[in-house]
């Protein structure tokens, strides 16, 4: 476990720093647009931990996130750029919305397990599609896999349209009882709150995610090509096997994001006009939890409570919920520039050094 | 202020790093017109002290007078408001500005709201030919040499008024022509009133041009003589802390049959280009075969060929028997090919893994390392402490990035690494390259002691002392082509760079 916090506890601090001026910019933004931030802020945080209800929703909110910021992150140590997540996400969704929808005759224990597995296999084939043609034809992942995000969402709404669709709606029938992966005995403990056992998995995917990367021989490979391609091939991996392997399981946390936001949130597909961005604010997330798993867990607790909290901030202090999206642009942006935040706690640091020299 | 005072001079400088005192208490004075050498192996703490100098790091204990007055250095531009420069080893210079823009960048002259180029690219000139620099101010960087670049760096630190000016390896990117000019414009430097302060490890030049000598080991001052009082061996040993010879110690070797076998061998490189063209070669056990060759021959295609990081086009690999062409880089590897690459942080270390990862980069899948596909870091840890301890690599722990250790030490991983999987064939491309007079014999001596334990070893390198040293046989490469085998007691210089230019020469047999 000590191992385990002194992962992090170098970024750490510098994450906490950018979080606080993150607010801080937000604070002076709202003070120029004539708001009270002290109001504001207060409103926000008794929105998200004010009842039961609206707290589940927070948890609820958060779920994704974490998955589509473990896709980010997972890549990113691979020496990858998933900007896919989007499209990896859609994929997920529309995979467990087919086998929720017309798979019949098969018990809970089957059905909904085998909805979530496609979600999250779909997500992975879509991503390693991507790696594939990075690793066989020297294709860039970006303009793969961003491309890859629209065909994702024209398909998915293509098949919602022709084999899923509710008559006279613009959205799929529902999900059969036995593919939904809610939690009905804690939901009705928190007034109705969309609880789901997505929010476990999300949650022991983290451990997952560092076991395999920093614990296992393929996590091993992974970082070694992510770090020094040249030197992970001068020491006899296969560099083009281990692109598509890690693109294939950075797809899979979306793929599954995408599946539990269907089976145990919505129930149903609707027709999207644009794209969600749940795969995107994954991004977000995984630069806030500096690409490691148990920071993103905190990325997303920080993003998701910003996000739900902002519709708390509009009822209580009449800021526009939009406001949120400049605190956490300032956020990331702090922590993209982390020379500016290295300079603010430089004093403090040396000072404590100083005192372990002596 | 009377000639007695020293224009630079430093008392007590300690700095620190987690878990390393990179200067332990320094002392040191530079005189008016004159060139103070500073030796010390990779590692000594030379750099750390310069760049104290520099203001780019604060020392943590210790002070710096500056012409007898107590200065504090906090950031460059200070530095360089007392008149000292720096003329790094790795140039900063933007390539497609012209030699005046480059020196004027972040001071620049202007006239109204224009820039005025016009009066800075006269002041050049006139430094320039003061000093016999000879730049041309209008060129571009990109079109001219490194040399000239490095004089454009020189020049830069002039126009801002650098009477101190600080060379940090200033020769290990220069020709041997080009090393004889700078050699002719720092005299002329100190001759004209300038101080010079040249870190180095190469002995020869500090004969050549310094007045007085400071060695430093390990982040310490050995001893501050006069150049003229000094000699090779007696520097070189005060640098190690050791006897150094600068003849290789060996026995006669003792070789057994063929254990690699290339024959009629044929490369492209990237471009599609031919460049090994039916290349033969035999390695016998418990013999160095030395290929000697002007860079650009094949020898990088050749290595690659046989590593299996390069696809063979025709012709035969044979390890003991075993055909090897175009198999994959770990069939190779566990076939008994062991490979110093040329360029160790491209192919030969992971920078961001920490020591025991990187020591274990080949063969972290196989057990004890490895198991049901878990890392064993104990097991793995036990290993790089093993190699770090018998190797004498130089590092705070086996925990420690490879990136934060000098190059010296790099190779020394890199080279425990490669022994111990007590290959039949051990491939060391350029293997002491920038590395300084004892981590060179040490590089020499393992490659020796691996041949006397009947190993068979192939070194390819470009410089030639260390091809007719080392070499048991010697073979020129040219075109893509073995042009000849000579033996090393047999051969010199002359004859080798003959043959290296592509000419046959008698004495030189033509091999098959």
């Amino acid at each position: 476990m000590s191992k385990i916090l002194k992962l992090f506890s170098g970024s750490g601090a510098i994450s906490i720093i950018a979080i606080v001026l993150g607010l801080i910019v937000g604070a002076v933004v709202m003070l120029i647009g004539g708001y009270e931030p002290l109001l504001a802020y207060k409103s926000l945080f008794s929105q998200v931990f004010g009842n039961t209800y609206d707290f589940g929703e927070t948890l609820r909110e958060i779920t994704p996130l974490i998955l589509t910021g473990f896709a980010f992150a997972f890549a990113a140590r691979a020496g990858l750029f998933n900007i896919g997540g989007e499209g990896q996400f859609i994929v997920g969704m529309t995979a467990a919305s087919v086998i929720g929808i017309k798979v019949h005759g098969l018990p809970i224990y089957i059905h909904a397990p085998l909805a979530v597995i496609a979600g999250g296999l779909f997500g992975g084939i879509w991503a390693a599609l991507v790696g594939y043609l990075k690793a066989k034809r020297g294709v860039n992942e970006v303009i793969t896999s961003i491309m890859l995000n629209w065909i994702a969402l024209y398909l998915a709404n293509f098949i919602v349209r022709h084999f899923l669709l509710m008559e006279g709606k613009q959205r799929s029938e529902d999900i059969l009882p036995t593919a939904s992966v809610s939690f009905p005995w804690l939901s009705d403990l928190m007034d109705s709150a969309r609880i789901h056992w997505g929010m476990l998995i999300a949650v022991l995917c983290s451990v997952f995610f560092y076991y395999f990367m920093w614990k296992t021989k393929q996590g091993f490979e992974l970082r070694a090509v992510g770090n020094n391609p040249n030197a992970a091939q001068y020491a006899g991996m296969n560099v083009g096997r281990n692109v598509v392997k890690a693109m294939f399981i950075s797809g899979i946390f979306a793929g599954l994001a995408g599946a539990f936001q269907i089976l145990g949130v919505f129930h149903y597909q609707s027709i999207m006009s644009g794209s969600p961005g749940t795969g995107f604010d994954g991004i977000a997330v995984g630069l806030i939890g500096m690409n490691n798993p148990f920071g993103i867990l905190l990325g997303a607790l920080l993003f998701g409570t910003l996000t739900y909290g902002s519709a708390g901030m509009s009822f209580g202090a009449g800021v526009p919920p939009e406001l949120i999206r400049i605190v956490i642009g300032s956020i990331i942006f702090f922590i993209a520039a982390q020379g500016i935040v290295r300079g603010i706690i430089k004093p403090f640091y040396f000072k404590r050094k100083k005192e372990k020299v002596l | 202020m009377n000639s007695a005072t020293p224009v630079v001079e430093l008392k007590g400088i300690t700095k620190r790093f987690p878990g390393v005192v990179a200067n332990d208490s320094i002392s040191f004075k530079l005189f008016k017109g004159e060139i103070h050498a500073l030796l010390g192996e990779n590692g000594a703490g030379k750099s750390t002290l310069m760049n104290i100098v520099f203001g780019l790091y604060q020392p943590d204990e210790g002070s710096i007078e500056i012409n007898g007055e107590p200065v504090i250095i906090d950031n460059p531009n200070k530095a360089i408001d007392l008149g000292i420069g720096m003329v790094h080893q790795h140039f900063k210079l933007v390539e497609p500005f012209t030699v005046t823009e480059n020196i004027i960048l972040g001071m620049e002259p202007k006239k109204g709201s224009n820039l005025d180029t016009k009066t800075a690219a006269a002041r050049i000139q006139e430094l320039s030919e003061q000093y016999g620099l000879r730049v041309d101010p209008y060129a571009k960087i990109h079109d001219i040499s490194v040399g000239m670049q490095q004089r454009v760096e020189i020049l830069k630190t002039l126009y801002r008024g650098a009477d101190i000016l600080i060379f940090d390896e200033p020769t290990a990117v220069l020709t041997p022509q080009e090393i004889t000019e700078l050699m002719e414009i720092m005299r002329r430097l100190v001759a004209e009133g300038k101080s010079i302060i040249l870190i180095t490890h190469k002995l020869k030049e500090i004969m050549h041009i310094s007045n007085t000598v400071t060695i430093i080991r390990r982040g310490k001052v050995i001893d501050t003589v006069k150049t003229s009082e000094a000699s090779p061996s007696i520097l070189a040993e005060k640098m190690v802390g050791r006897n150094v010879t600068f003849k290789v110690d060996k026995r006669a070797a003792a070789p057994g049959g063929n254990v690699l076998e290339v024959r009629d061998l044929f490369v492209k490189n990237k471009e599609g280009a031919t460049v090994l063209n039916g290349l033969n070669l035999n390695v016998r056990a418990g013999e160095i075969l030395g290929i000697a060759g002007v860079d650009g021959n094949g020898q990088t295609q050749l290595i690659e060929a046989l590593t299996g990081l390069s696809k063979v086009e025709s012709g035969s690999i044979r390890l003991n028997g075993k055909e090897l062409a175009n198999a994959t880089p770990r069939q190779i590897s566990e076939s008994g090919i062991a490979h110093i690459p040329e360029d160790r942080h491209k192919h030969g270390l992971v920078l961001d893994f920490s020591m025991s990862e990187n020591m274990v980069l080949e063969t972290y899948y196989k057990e004890p390392y490895s198991k049901r596909g878990f890392l064993d870091y104990n097991a793995i840890k036990k290993q790089a402490q093993r190699l770090i301890q018998a190797f004498d690599v130089r590092t705070p722990s086996a925990e420690t990035k490879a990136r934060s250790l000098s190059g010296g030490n790099q190779q020394k991983a890199i080279i425990a690494r490669e022994i111990d999987k007590n290959p039949d064939v051990l491939i060391a491309a350029q293997p002491t390259r920038g590395l300084d007079v004892g981590a060179i014999e040490f590089v020499q001596t393992q490659l020796i002691a691996q041949r006397d334990q009947g190993k068979a070893v192939l070194l390819i390198s470009f410089e030639l002392d260390e091809i007719i040293n080392v070499s048991d046989r010697i073979a020129v490469i040219y075109e893509g082509q073995i042009v000849g085998e000579v033996l090393p007691e047999q051969t010199n210089d002359q004859e080798l760079g003959l043959m290296m230019a592509g000419s046959t020469v008698a004495g030189g047999v033509r091999h098959e």
